[in-house]
Parts: C-alpha cells; sequence; structure tokens
C-alpha cells in the first residue's frame, strides 16, 4: 500500500529520518509539513536535530513511501521455527566444546 | 513548527480522509476481533479498522494534549526576558521549544485520526476546544517557574510516562520522544527549585507562596475521581488509558510530596497524610467546581493566555505566508 492512503495532504507531510553518527543507520524520527523537501530539512533540523546527536537528515514525501499493510503481518511472521538462524540456539554445544 | 496551518494558506490540510462520526455503529464483527486483538496485547495503527468510539476518544485525548503543550509554554515564555541569568534563561528557551516541538508531535498524530490540523487550531485559537486546567492559571513569580516546571511537568510525566502503553500505537510512540524531554524539564526545575529551596528566607518565601498557589490546580490535573469520570471505562477497557485518573494522582504524591517535605516546605493541604494500611495518601477533596469552571474557560488567566496565543499567531502569519510562497515559487 502506499501511505497516501491514510495520511491527509501526503504530498506536503515528510517522514524524517536522523542519522545521529556515520555508524548508524537513518531512523524514523517523526514527519514535518512542508511545501518542497528543501524547506522539509530546514525544519527537521529545527524539530529533530536541535538537541541529540545528528550527522545527517533524511526527508521522504509520504505520497512516495510504499509499506506493507499492517492487516497482513502475518507474512512477516514466521511460519515455522526460525531458531536455527540465531546464534543462541547453539548454547548446548559450546557449552559442551568447553567442557573438554 | 506547527504553524502553516490556516485555511488561506495553501498547505492547510486536505481535509478529512476518514470522517469522525462516534455515534456510528460499528459492525458487531469486526468490533470483536478488534477487542480480542487489543486484550492480547495488540496496538492500533492509523489505516486499520478501528470503532468510531476509539478513534473519538482517541483524537479527543490527543488533541487535548497538543493543545495544551501549545498553551502550556505560554506561562514560562513569559519569564524568559526576566530570567534571573543567562544560563537560567537559556534552559528556559530550550524547554518552550520543547512544548512547542511536542504540539508539532502531537497534533501530526492526530490529524491522522481524521480531523485537519487547520481546524484543530482555529478551534484552540476561538476557545471552543480546551486545554489542560494548569495553563489557565497565572505565573506570577520566578518561583512559579521552579513549581510548573517541577510539580506540573511532573504531573504530566505519570500521565504521559503510563500512555507510553496506550494501544494506540502512533501516540505511544511520540511519547517516548516527549518523556525523554520532559525528564529533562523536570531535572531542570528542580535544580531551581532546589536554589530557591536553599537560598534567602525571602527566596523560600517566594517559593512557598507559589507551592500553596499551584498545590489545588495541580492535585486536579488529574481529573475528577474516577468514580466521576465518565470516558474514563471506556478508555480503559480500550486501553487508550491504562491508569486511573486516582492511580496517576497517587503515584504523583508517593514521588513529589517527600521532594516538598526534605527541603522543610509545606504542602499546603492540612488533611494530607499517609495512610499506612492502605498504602496511600489521603488528601482534602480539592474544590472541583472550580476545575469545571477553569477547563470551561472560566480561569483566571483563561482569555489573557488565548488573546496571547491569538496575538502570536498573527504575528507570525508571515512566517507560515513565506512558507507557503516558497512552495509555489519551487
Amino acid at each position: 500500500m502506499n501511505l497516501a492512503a491514510i495520511t491527509p495532504d501526503a504530498r506536503h507531510t515528510f517522514a524524517v529520518f536522523r542519522q545521529a553518527s556515520k555508524t548508524d543507520a537513518h531512523v524514523h524520527v517523526g514527519d514535518v509539513h512542508a511545501p518542497d523537501a528543501e524547506m522539509a530539512l530546514v525544519l527537521a533540523k529545527e524539530q529533530f536535530a536541535r538537541r541529540d546527536p545528528c550527522v545527517n537528515l533524511w526527508v521522504a514525501r509520504y505520497a512516495d513511501i510504499a509499506a506493507t499493510s499492517y492487516e497482513d503481518a502475518d507474512m512477516l511472521e514466521p511460519s515455522t521455527d526460525k531458531s536455527y538462524r540465531f546464534g543462541g540456539s547453539y548454547r548446548e554445544q559450546q557449552r559442551v566444546y568447553r567442557r573438554r | 513548527m506547527g504553524g502553516n496551518t490556516r485555511r488561506d494558506v495553501p498547505l492547510a490540510g486536505k481535509g478529512c480522509l476518514v470522517p469522525i462520526q462516534p455515534e456510528v455503529r460499528d459492525d458487531p464483527d469486526r468490533l470483536a476481533v478488534f477487542e480480542a486483538r487489543l486484550a492480547a496485547g495488540d496496538r492500533v495503527e492509523p489505516g486499520e479498522w478501528m470503532p468510531a468510539r476509539y478513534r473519538a476518544e482517541c483524537l479527543r485525548l490527543i488533541r487535548m494534549h497538543a493543545n495544551s503543550e501549545l498553551m502550556g509554554a505560554l506561562p514560562e515564555r513569559e519569564w524568559i526576558p526576566r530570567a534571573p541569568t543567562l544560563s537560567r534563561k537559556l534552559a528556559l528557551v530550550a524547554k518552550v521549544q520543547d512544548e512547542i516541538g511536542h504540539a508539532q508531535l502531537l497534533y501530526r498524530v492526530a490529524e491522522d485520526l481524521g480531523m485537519p490540523r487547520s481546524q484543530m487550531i482555529d478551534e484552540l485559537l476561538s476557545g471552543t476546544s480546551k486545554f489542560h486546567n494548569v495553563f489557565h492559571y497565572p505565573a506570577e513569580t520566578w518561583a512559579d517557574v521552579a513549581v510548573i516546571q517541577v510539580f506540573v511537568d511532573g504531573a504530566a510525566m505519570q500521565t504521559q510516562g503510563s500512555l507510553r502503553s496506550s494501544s494506540y500505537a502512533p501516540y505511544a510512540r511520540v511519547l517516548k520522544r516527549i518523556c525523554y524531554e520532559e525528564d529533562f524539564h523536570i531535572r531542570l526545575g528542580l535544580d531551581n527549585f532546589k536554589a530557591l529551596a536553599e537560598g534567602t528566607p525571602r527566596q523560600r518565601a517566594m517559593l512557598q507562596d507559589a507551592l500553596d498557589r499551584w498545590w489545588q490546580p495541580i492535585m486536579h490535573f488529574f481529573g475528577p475521581r474516577d468514580e466521576a469520570s465518565p470516558h474514563l471505562e471506556t478508555m480503559m477497557r480500550w486501553r487508550i488509558r491504562v491508569k486511573t485518573n486516582d492511580e496517576l494522582r497517587q503515584q504523583f504524591l508517593r514521588q513529589f510530596v517527600p521532594i516538598i517535605h526534605e527541603y522543610g516546605l509545606q504542602v499546603p493541604d492540612a488533611g494530607l497524610r499517609w495512610d499506612a494500611a492502605g498504602k496511600q495518601y489521603v488528601y482534602s477533596e480539592p474544590d472541583w467546581d472550580e476545575f469545571r469552571r477553569v477547563i470551561r474557560g472560566d480561569g483566571p488567566k483563561s482569555r489573557t493566555r488565548l488573546e496571547l496565543r491569538n496575538r502570536y499567531h498573527a504575528q507570525h502569519a508571515w512566517v507560515r505566508d513565506a512558507v507557503a510562497r516558497w512552495g509555489m515559487a519551487t
């Protein structure tokens, strides 16, 4: 689905993503209303980068964001046991090896 | 921030995607699924199906919160030019800016529930929508600023902290940021409070006087006793709210009465005592008629503050206009 379906005036509503340091990913921290991306960045700096560390900001129009639907969240759920994908599932072996 | 919302500006909200009709009867099957989901601890996102009444209650709560942040900046803002030192002034400016920022976050959440921001701002300016009782009172001295920062923000922190568990997910999310900043406000307030409480006899008297005037509005802040709160049952059943007025008031008293006593100051309620058996504070019943008068817009500063808000709105029209023209030029 496109977020324009649930956001009033999605062309002028921008999601703001803040990057705290170059080793961090950009994280969605909130939104601003602006006529264009340049103004959105000006407003985002005031509202989302005035206290905590920030090296970079992204803004994206809600009208341009595609998303899965929460009603279809089932498709993101594991249908089978996924424990084999996690390191923590192999503790017993590690314990046995260490004992030797 | 949050200001580019006048109807005469092309940016203004394009109207509701979802009409708000709290009296509409919901499809009983969908309602049952919804209630089962909430009972299992799931949360609600905008765009998902929700009962008309759920939408209306969330909007009422979040809009009231947004209005209160915007109006709540005013009593302290009055003290920016008169702050006693430069560092106090800097910190106060930062706090006031945070409160306006909270309003921006909250109006954004509220508009997704189906009311345009321009309408919410217009109805606040015309006095037809409400804001919290505490912001209808004067901030007479610098000690009022300390009392507001510790006790009003401290009271708000109880409510907002609990609402981080709200079933309406976008509200819970913005409250994480809001509570993080409120924590700074309370620590800043305690620093102001301590400076006055450990100061000259005149400073201590000024602080006690501020406490005496603010105590009852702060007790009112949590709302009427649970049995007298018309919306509470629905809000709790749907986990829009997770703690009752009385629970939050008790939580506040447990945390903040000791701070007053620690500095040898008095809580201005002769009936206040700790009931060890019931594990709660007993307090004199505040004047609930005053509370109802004040939230209707009949408080000591209601009219002045609304006039101020209207004046600032008019003063800042050129900013909203410039932003809109920028949009037309690009």
